[in-house]
């Protein structure tokens, strides 16, 4: 699992990457509340606004970590958006895309400096 | 909230600011409640709030709400300010404070508090506030962010005839919840007696208190003026029972939203008058035209002619049909493409009771019961006005 300075974990299975936010970003949120994801087929370019995520608190938006196209979303989270409270690094994953440039890959932290970024 | 940020970030509700980067070397300057060091025993997460570092949240918000709505909740709301007003008699005080505020403060009796606020020369709400009598003196407490304009504004327009004592030695502290009279009337009888909107002094565990039965959460509760080198220790005390949970400024919001309660600042301001902003029910008749003692405050013509006439525009209740919380800013308009905008959301997000997005709004008055769409990241999204508070209060009455 790698993971970006914007609390996002990413996931590679096959050719594409699975992306969700991490337990610590899910904490400081708060109780998530309502969750608002892309349509599947969309392209996106790093840093496109692409999850709407509101907790208790407030609206935050979940950035594409890299280019490529959404091929999956996970709807669950619309309808019980409590999940990325409850499993934020496993059932809680929003959404699946491809990896146009597969060195945009190569910044991202592992666990351990993930771990060391957020002290 | 205002412009949503980019990015993940680490949110706090409205009026708060998170305490990271630069903010960090910020909360150095802040003031403490004398309860600051259990907050962070407790594992608070402290915030700015009203030049005070304040805890947002202990176990969580919608937990921390739930907590309230069922059994109880203690919040520390000593940030606010309690003033002594004392004079001659109470006749002098309650007539001198009678020209600063649109209520009835000389019928008010020994042992009663009221809802009220001070008005500017144009009728807008230069602070919200609670007054209580106490024998000849008259107790207030105000808002955190207002409360040196406030003594400022009572000094100017009160002293000499009566005196204005900030009081600093105190704290404050709110036990709120279904769940609070059997742990105050288990600490002493007489908090059981009380009914809403009485004061009286308690002694609670050897600690004399400044009891009120009253809040700002829609439930019963008790709000109680604490010597501040004792409220550690009556605050522990009050937490050892297992109904009592300690709640942030997260909750608090949101209790009182659900409740219909305005937030100052965000729900009503100096441009905000009380007709605007519902709060007809809070002047009584002897104040109103035709009353012994009409008028008489500032801005009592604006006042007076709008409680007679209604207003252009006024506070409503919204609930969004969708699960997109309307948070503060979202503009309202009259159709779902184009059409005028017709409101704007004072206050709004998750109401964690009623399971559901619920927000208040300032709407101009021809648009109340008209179908509304909320502006919510460039969509218009349908939100109908309904009536408020959005849960039951559970006042003691």
């Amino acid at each position: 699992m790698k993971f970006t300075e914007e609390h996002e974990w990413l996931r590679v299975e096959g050719d594409e990457v699975v992306v969700g936010i991490t337990a610590h970003a899910a904490e400081q949120l708060g109780d998530v509340v309502f969750v608002e994801l892309p349509d599947e087929g969309t392209t996106v370019s790093k840093d496109d606004e692409v999850v709407v995520i509101e907790s208790v608190k407030a609206a935050s938006d979940i950035l594409a970590p890299i280019d490529g196209e959404i091929t999956e979303v996970n709807s669950a989270l619309a309808d019980n958006p409590g999940m990325v409270n409850d499993d934020p690094q496993g059932e809680a994953w929003f959404f699946r895309m491809t990896v146009s440039d597969a060195s945009q890959m190569d910044e991202f932290m592992d666990e351990a400096g993930y771990q060391k970024f957020i002290g | 909230m205002g412009p949503q940020s980019r990015g993940l970030m680490m949110p706090v509700p409205a009026g708060m600011r998170p305490a990271f980067g630069r903010d960090r070397d910020a909360m150095s300057d802040l003031k403490r409640t004398p309860l600051y060091d259990l907050h962070v025993a407790l594992g608070a997460r402290m915030v700015p709030f009203a030049g005070y570092s304040m805890p947002v949240q202990f176990e969580g918000v919608m937990a921390e709400h739930v907590q309230t709505r069922q059994k109880a909740g203690l919040f520390d709301v000593s940030h606010m300010g309690q003033v002594m007003l004392t004079g001659a008699s109470w006749d002098a005080v309650a007539l001198a404070f009678e020209a600063m505020v649109p209520q009835d403060v000389l019928g008010l009796a020994d042992g009663r508090q009221r809802y009220g606020f001070f008005t500017n020369a144009a009728g807008g709400i230069e602070d919200d506030l609670m007054f209580a009598r106490r024998g000849d003196a008259l107790f207030v407490v105000v808002n955190a962010a207002c409360k040196d304009a406030d003594v400022a504004r009572m000094r100017a327009a009160l002293e000499p005839g009566v005196t204005v004592e900030l009081i600093e030695d105190r704290a404050l502290i709110a036990v709120q919840g279904p769940g609070a009279e059997a742990v105050l009337s288990g600490m002493d009888a007489a908090a059981a007696e009380m009914r809403f909107m009485d004061v009286r002094d308690l002694d609670l565990g050897g600690v004399a208190v400044w009891a009120s039965r009253s809040g700002y959460t829609g439930e019963d509760g008790y709000e109680l003026s604490v010597p501040a080198q004792a409220v550690e220790g009556l605050t522990k005390a009050l937490l050892d029972h297992a109904e009592v949970a300690p709640i942030g400024l997260g909750a608090r919001d949101s209790l009182r939203l659900e409740a219909g309660l305005c937030l100052y600042g965000h729900d009503m301001d100096a441009e905000t008058t009380p007709t605007e902003a519902a709060l007809n029910w809070a002047i009584q008749k002897v104040r109103r035209t035709g009353g012994a003692r009409a008028g008489g405050f500032p801005g009592a013509d604006v006042v007076l002619a709008q409680l007679a006439d209604g207003a252009a525009r006024k506070r409503v209740g919204l609930l969004p049909e969708g699960r997109a919380p309307m948070r503060e800013g979202v503009a309202l308009f009259d159709a779902a493409e184009g059409g005028a905008q017709v409101g704007v959301v004072t206050s709004g997000g998750f109401g964690p009771s009623v399971e559901r997005p619920v927000a208040m709004a300032m709407l101009d008055a021809a648009a109340v019961d008209q179908p509304l769409w909320g502006e919510v990241r460039g969509k218009r999204l349908p939100v109908a006005t309904a009536p408020l508070p959005f849960v039951a209060a559970g006042f003691k009455r």
